[in-house]
């Protein structure tokens, strides 16, 4: 082990590329389905993908449409020309014999985007972002003497975000990752489901004790962000380690095995391709219009930074701000709450979306799923406007807060107004003095010693008093009118 | 040797029930086995021709208004896929591919009521002047069986001339269908590059490849153009039909105020005498009908050729890299592992040519080679772009001869490749250019044709149809 002292003498220096899978209908040149989880094997294909002869790239416009948010998300404008280019390698999940990608005018150059790590905001830049069609997937059964090719991932558009090497620790990249990722959820650019794969990293890691870059290893296909802060973790402790035995890095691009927790090398410098890029001649080059592009940022979905500034004004704190952020739907929903209805409600619905944080593995939010109140497909509008008179009945003391919660699962599942939700399961509160009163006389004779126990100064055993009263009640008497009884029935 | 009336005739009576379908496919296929000596095609669809005729005749019987091709015969060049039928672009490396779609050009074709009677041979994957590098066999010369047809389109041309269809379809990426209609006398067209679908057509080099027909007479060409021109949404580098379509005017071409640019590159005294005093009479009769003739120099032409064989290697060793033999086509089944499937399978199925053209482009596109060839081949292709868009603003059209030579005899090129790539030479700028081309008979030299080649601006196919009409008609 590489002591503290020893590591800190060196400085990590870090890149991303990211590849962000396109939320089309089709694919990136042909018009087969795109959505390939679930279908069999070799379903999804046209001749386009197939690589038939005559076959000819078709450029989904829809595609160009999406890089384009992305463009906006990361801060900058898409390139108003860009075109696409031929990647040459023989591999059998390549049908053509070349990857279609963007070389030289790739459709994004530049942007950067904003991350928090420790409290301090860091900006990492964009270095260039491009459109190309994924491969299709091969596997080698173990044992087998053949190789199995599965063509529907073949041809779905991908974009190629590469950042800047300018992250200098684990903390940096996950942050760095983790933010690309909200802002493609956020644009609708991406389904952005990294347990399908629909986000993929690849680190670059290198580490130096001078000003001058180490030699680096390009860690791929990390698809959490744990493995990315790990893999990191693990490149930057095993570089010191080989510069301090006195061993050179090799440039190499790596794996990451997620059970042994290591990465592990794949393929060096030496077995690299000469990719002979030429650009694409079946596809015109991408003009892009000022009025086109200006319709895309009219039409733009808030951003998470966006959200952030509007939770600060409603006076959530960092922590709840980036767990509600993590569903945009819900995000949504308490920003419109905070328009309509000022921070008080707003601050009362994030707070009930609100579940430990439990983003998993594949940092997949359930905060919502779990707890059952994630919202179905009722309208936006009208979802609004019954988590505002919701919480307007809380204000005004009609329903217990426990009660407010069951009525909003109700409430989201089945889009009916809160006011009928609470009569029709009994909950609304009771702030009949007469009717509390009776309640609050039977649970202190049937409580002679919690009685007692007031009486002698414990003021603690009021609380289990109030309790009981909830409960006889069934959580529909209003807590403070119910102290303030038991108190003026024992003369306090 | 050829008898068929104009397409338009062929059609209306078809229609007008006077003629059969049936009998029109019967008699191309009768001319087919008559002619098979010549080996212009490489396989006959006769029963979907047949069973095809038949549909056609019941409708003409049911009374239904049929598409301006009405049961007429075409041959196609075996590198378009034409859905059911094996396409193997001439190359063992196709062999037993069957078409699971059909190019767009066949379709628009079908469309209209024309049938596919045959495949027609070609220099494999149309690498070749000659249909020499065909994997299969060399196409003979109508006019002399000794000698070659001319390619890569040469079956097409042959089976035009021997009248096996009253048209053919052919590819033009460097001169394979003017230089075929040159060496066996007949009219082929080569548009502007885009206003023909590729779809469904083998590609060779993407950027030069043209779609066109091959024809006894100008007025077939243009209407078979007219057919299978426009926009196609399967091939994004397609263009929009001339609102005025192709369909010539009865009127012919008034010659007046028309200028005419002769190339000088393409007249030195290099060029084979006779062939140079045709192509000089068939000027003084354009002149002598009224058109301004003058002469032009495009500086930039004389490379041409070697620009072409940059380019064109390096887009065909891209666009060969999907035959592998890992989905379609042949492959080898004993491969010790996926590097040797990949190396037998391209060894044994690619002919010398293709070969040849992989290993060029290979190089050519190779890291620390592109700057020296691809981007300056493409550079100096810029410049033949910008020198024809010049000369255009000063003549309406360029004429010069098809080819420096007629046909060749077979065998007489084929040990020296450079030698071979010369019968181009006036042909790939066009390509470069991406401007319609024309060649049209233009009499006999030795015994042998000799074609007319007539070039016009981007865009300008209908006019450059209209003079190559009214020069068939001068020559005529």
């Amino acid at each position: 082990m590489i002591g503290q002292d020893i590591r800190s003498a060196y400085t990590a220096t870090i890149g991303i590329e990211c590849h962000v899978q396109l939320k089309t209908q089709t694919k990136l040149f042909s018009g087969a389905n795109n959505d390939a989880r679930e279908a069999a094997p070799n379903t999804l294909v046209n001749h386009i993908d197939f690589g038939l002869p005559g076959a000819l790239p078709v450029l989904n416009q829809a595609a160009v449409a999406l890089a384009c948010k992305a463009a906006l998300a990361l801060n900058t404008e898409p390139q108003r020309f860009s075109k696409f280019d031929r990647k040459h390698y023989f591999y059998p999940d390549l049908p053509m014999g070349y990857q279609i990608t963007q070389f030289d005018e790739p459709i994004i150059l530049g942007g950067y985007i904003d991350i928090a790590v420790d409290g301090e905001t860091k900006r990492i830049g964009i270095t260039r972002a491009h459109l190309e069609a994924d491969a299709g997937k091969s596997t080698h059964p173990a044992g087998a003497n053949y190789s199995l090719v599965d063509l529907n991932r073949a041809g779905t558009p991908l974009l190629e975000i590469v950042s800047e090497p300018v992250m200098h620790s684990a903390a940096e990249a996950k942050a760095y990752a983790h933010e690309l990722y909200l802002r493609m959820r956020y644009a609708d650019v991406s389904e952005a489901n990294l347990y399908y794969g629909n986000m993929r990293f690849d680190v670059n890691v290198s580490v130096s004790k001078t000003n001058e870059l180490g030699t680096r290893t390009e860690t791929k296909n990390l698809n959490s962000f744990r493995s990315i802060e790990r893999a990191v973790e693990y490149e930057i402790a095993r570089q010191i380690e080989l510069l301090e035995q006195g061993d050179p890095i090799v440039q190499e691009t790596r794996g990451w095995d997620d059970n042994a927790l290591k990465t592990f090398s794949q393929r060096s410098k030496e077995d690299a391709h000469d990719y002979r890029y030429m650009p694409d001649p079946d596809i015109p080059p991408v003009l892009l219009s000022d009025e086109y592009v200006a319709e895309i940022a009219a039409n733009m979905n808030e951003l998470p930074d966006d959200f952030r500034a509007k939770f600060a004004n409603i006076g959530l704190d960092a922590q709840t701000t980036e767990d509600v952020l993590a569903d945009p739907q819900i995000a949504r929903l308490v920003g419109l709450v905070y328009d309509d209805a000022g921070a008080e409600h707003a601050k009362r619905v994030a707070f009930w979306t609100m579940q430990p944080h439990s983003n998993d593995s594949q940092g997949n939010s359930q905060l919502q799923s779990e707890n059952g109140v994630k919202p179905k497909e009722v309208d936006e509008a009208s979802q609004v406007k019954n988590l505002i008179a919701l919480s307007k009945m809380v204000s005004a003391n009609q329903l217990s807060s426990t009660a407010a919660k069951e009525v909003l699962a109700d409430m989201l599942q089945s889009g009916d107004a809160p006011q009928s939700i609470a009569e029709a399961k009994n909950l609304l509160q009771v702030s009949d003095e007469g009717a509390i009163r009776a309640i609050v006389q039977a649970v202190l004779a049937a409580n002679p010693r919690a009685v007692d126990d007031v009486r002698a100064g414990e003021m603690k055993a009021i609380g289990f008093l109030v309790g009981q009263v909830m409960k006889e009640s069934r959580g529909k008497a209003n807590p403070a009118l119910a102290t303030d009884l038991i108190k003026q029935e024992l003369s306090l | 040797m050829s008898a068929w009336k104009p397409i338009t005739q062929l059609a209306a009576d078809v229609q007008a029930g006077r003629t059969k379908a049936v009998d029109l496919v019967e008699r191309s296929l009768a001319a087919i086995a008559e002619h098979e000596e010549y080996k212009a095609i490489i396989a006959t669809l006769n029963e979907t021709a047949k069973s095809r005729a038949k549909v056609i005749d019941e409708q003409v019987a049911n009374g239904v208004k049929l598409g301006r091709l009405a049961g007429v015969p075409f041959i196609a060049k075996d590198n378009f896929l034409v859905f059911g039928a094996e396409t193997t672009a001439a190359s063992n490396i196709l062999r037993g591919f069957t078409a699971p779609y059909q190019s767009t050009a066949i379709e628009r074709l079908e469309a209209e009521g024309a049938i596919c009677v045959a495949k027609a041979n070609l220099d494999a994957f149309a690498h070749g002047s000659s249909t020499e590098n065909s994997d299969f066999f060399t196409t003979l010369n109508p006019h002399d069986k000794t000698r070659v047809p001319g390619g890569s389109s040469g079956g097409s041309g042959a089976a035009v001339v021997l009248g096996l269809a009253p048209f053919a379809l052919g590819s033009d990426t460097g001169g394979s269908i003017r230089l075929p209609a040159s060496f066996t006398g007949c009219v082929g067209y080569k548009p502007t590059y885009g206003l023909v679908s590729r779809s469904g057509v083998v590609a060779m080099g993407s950027s030069l490849d043209t779609i066109g027909p091959l024809a006894m007479g100008v007025e077939d060409a243009a209407l078979v153009l007219d057919v299978m021109a426009g926009k196609d949404p399967l091939d994004s580098t397609t263009i929009a039909k001339d609102p005025a379509g192709y369909v010539l005017p009865t009127q012919a071409l008034d010659l007046t105020g028309v200028t005419i640019g002769v190339i000088q590159e393409y007249m030195t005294d290099a060029l084979s005498p006779p062939i140079k005093s045709e192509v000089e009479s068939a000027v003084a009769k354009l002149r002598a009908a009224g058109a301004k003739i003058t002469q032009v120099s495009l500086p930039s032409l004389p490379l041409g050729l070697a620009v072409y064989y940059v380019l064109c290697p390096a887009e065909v060793s891209s666009n060969l890299s999907r035959y592998d033999g890992q989905r379609y086509g042949s492959f080898t089944a004993d491969a010790q592992n996926l590097f040797d499937s990949y190396t037998r399978t391209r060894e044994t199925g690619f002919g010398a040519e293709a070969k040849r053209r992989i290993m060029v482009g290979t190089y050519v596109l190779s890291s620390g080679y592109y700057d020296a060839y691809y981007k300056k081949a493409q550079t100096v292709r810029t410049k033949i772009i910008n020198e024809f868009a010049a000369v255009f603003n000063k003549v309406d059209y360029l004429l010069g001869p098809t080819a420096p030579m007629t046909a060749f005899k077979i065998g007489e090129n084929t040990t020296d490749p450079l030698q071979m790539y010369l019968a181009d030479i006036m042909t790939v700028s066009a390509n470069l250019a991406g401007v319609p081309a024309i060649s049209i008979p233009c009499g006999l030299a030795s015994g042998l044709p000799v074609g007319l080649q007539l070039i016009a601006p981007q865009h300008a196919d209908r006019k450059l149809l209209q003079l190559a009409q009214k020069t068939e008609e001068l020559l005529s």
